[in-house]
């Protein structure tokens, strides 16, 4: 078995607008992705789409030859921070614990075993001191940790990760790159949408490019280049300077 | 207490207290799922908008159980169509739809003519509280409770976290829909105490109260239902003892215990929120 992920002329739209148009990539298992493009360049929507989470108006997506129906509770998702309710009533153990809960059926309630694990999911982001507290009580790396082990807890094929390194700390941010590569490392395919563009040498295997249309998608080093970002960002703006592109 | 001696006497009493008391837990178990949602508009929505389903109940001459969740249901389905099929807002969604239901619901009362004046579906009378409709708020109070505890899992994450909910493929609207017509059945079921216009207040504000006292959602759960429960007993007694509308008193006394939490709550407490900012500018 295998996690690669195929898209093939997908378009999306939004109120009537469209917001991607004409994406098609392929991605064999054992990679770590970085989505990148400018503000608005649709990264989060393309994300949202291959999940399903929003309708499309065309193309195909498919799992390993399958569809996302079938590996549904194989795909973990992290949703961006801001996405979350941070004074929701809950204690970053049993937030941990909800990523069990895909692969326990309906009647089935999270148990000793659930815990257990969960545990030892947020050892993996050495969280484990901070089991009881409230997630709001979090830094924004510790938090970002959290959700990380969450997915982890889900024993997926699939990782998803929409912004994942916005506003966190260094070590933080370290932790969590090092666990993804472990991750890739055994296998399984992770995506991530990524804003900064200075690490995506370090952190990536593959990158996808898009600015609503597909600029390029492939290896690091075939698409990670001056004209392609240009075009991309479209702009002789500081942008590229400050991101440290114009190599 | 002339009143315990009073609740061994009445027959009408304990109906009423039976029905207070469930009434209080459901609402405050509702109201939890309600305040974390953000949408206690919504709860107001509906609470409001049964009163159609209940005139045309008695018009048909049937329980009036069934028109009102049908009105319920009708409601939650329009505002979710005047929402998601344009660009206007839930809020003003919620507004449209339900002031409508309810406009038409005070027309058709007037026209029903029944027994049941227009005030007390309004407002509630708790000791007027009739053998069958305690069984029917006991049995809709069961069967919420049921659902709860059963879908809590769900429940819980659709609330938290909607979009990891959908990844991995929970029916979410469904979850939503489903949470309404629990919420239609504990307005039906909150008629006789507390009547269509202050449900709200007992759905929201023991929770709200919950809210401030823990960081967990089934310690939340218990806290809600428990106050709830209080105040519904508490208004209970004094609308026998003073005659005062139960509905009023519940509600009073549902945010007498919101005020004491809200100034005294260990964490959340202004109190201590004062004390430990104040500590924190003289330690700097």
């Amino acid at each position: 078995m295998s996690n690669a992920i195929t898209v093939n002329q997908l378009q999306v739209s939004y109120y009537g607008k469209t917001a991607v148009k004409n994406v098609s990539f392929h991605i064999e298992q054992g990679n770590l992705i970085g989505v990148i493009g400018p503000n608005g360049a649709g990264k989060s929507t393309l994300m949202k789409a291959i999940l399903n989470l929003i309708p499309i108006d065309k193309g195909e997506i498919s799992f390993d030859g399958k569809t996302i129906k079938e590996v549904r509770k194989k795909i973990a998702y992290v949703p961006q921070r801001n996405n979350i309710d941070w004074d929701f009533p809950i204690i970053v153990r049993d937030t941990v614990m909800l990523g069990t809960y895909p692969n326990l059926g309906v009647f089935h309630r999270p148990g000793k075993k659930e815990k257990q694990w969960a545990m030892e999911c947020l050892k993996q982001v050495g969280m484990e001191s901070f089991s009881k507290a409230q997630i709001g009580e979090l830094s924004g790396g510790q938090q970002q940790r959290v959700f990380l082990a969450r997915a982890l807890a889900q024993k997926a094929d699939y990782f998803f990760l929409d912004e994942p390194f916005v506003g966190i700390d260094i070590s933080s941010e370290q932790t969590i790159i090092k666990i993804l590569k472990q991750l890739k490392d055994e296998g399984k395919t992770v995506f991530v949408v990524h804003h900064d563009l200075s690490k995506v040498e370090e952190y990536f295997d593959e990158l996808i490019l898009i600015n609503q249309e597909l600029i390029e998608s492939g290896p690091v080093e075939s698409v990670f280049k001056p004209e392609l970002m240009k075009q991309a960002y479209q702009t002789p703006f500081p942008i590229l300077n400050d991101v440290g592109v114009g190599v | 207490m002339e009143f315990i001696s009073d609740l061994m006497t009445y027959g009408f009493l304990q109906k009423a207290l039976f029905t207070s008391i469930m009434v209080g837990i459901i609402c405050g178990v509702i109201g939890c799922f309600i305040v974390l949602r953000g949408m206690a508009l919504m709860g107001d929505a509906i609470s409001h908008a049964v009163l159609p389903g209940v005139a045309i109940s008695y018009m048909l001459g049937i329980n009036y159980f069934y028109g009102a969740v049908l009105a319920g249901i009708l409601t939650a389905l329009g505002i979710g169509v005047v929402s998601q099929s344009s660009r206007i807002k839930s809020d003003s969604s919620i507004g449209i739809v339900f002031s409508a239901f309810f406009a038409l619901g005070i027309i058709l009362i007037a026209k029903a003519q029944s027994a049941t004046d227009l005030t007390q579906i309004l407002f509630g009378n708790v000791l007027a509280v009739k053998s069958s409709d305690m069984w029917m708020t006991l049995i809709i109070g069961a069967i919420v409770l049921l659902v709860v505890a059963v879908f809590y899992k769900e429940l819980l994450i659709s609330s938290f976290d909607p979009t990891m909910s959908a990844a991995y493929g929970l029916p979410i609207r469904l979850i939503h829909y489903g949470l309404m017509l629990l919420l239609t059945m504990v307005t039906v079921a909150s008629l006789q105490t507390v009547g269509v216009i202050l449900v709200v207040s007992l759905l929201i504000t023991p929770a709200s109260t919950a809210y401030l006292l823990t960081n967990r959602l089934s310690i939340m759960i218990i806290l809600a239902s428990t106050f709830g429960a209080i105040s519904a007993v508490v208004g209970l007694y004094f609308s026998f003892i003073y005659n005062l509308s139960s509905g009023a008193v519940i509600v009073l006394v549902t945010t007498a215990i919101f005020i004491v939490t809200f100034i005294f709550a260990p964490n959340q407490g202004i109190l201590w929120r004062f004390i430990r900012s104040s500590k924190n500018k003289t330690a700097a």
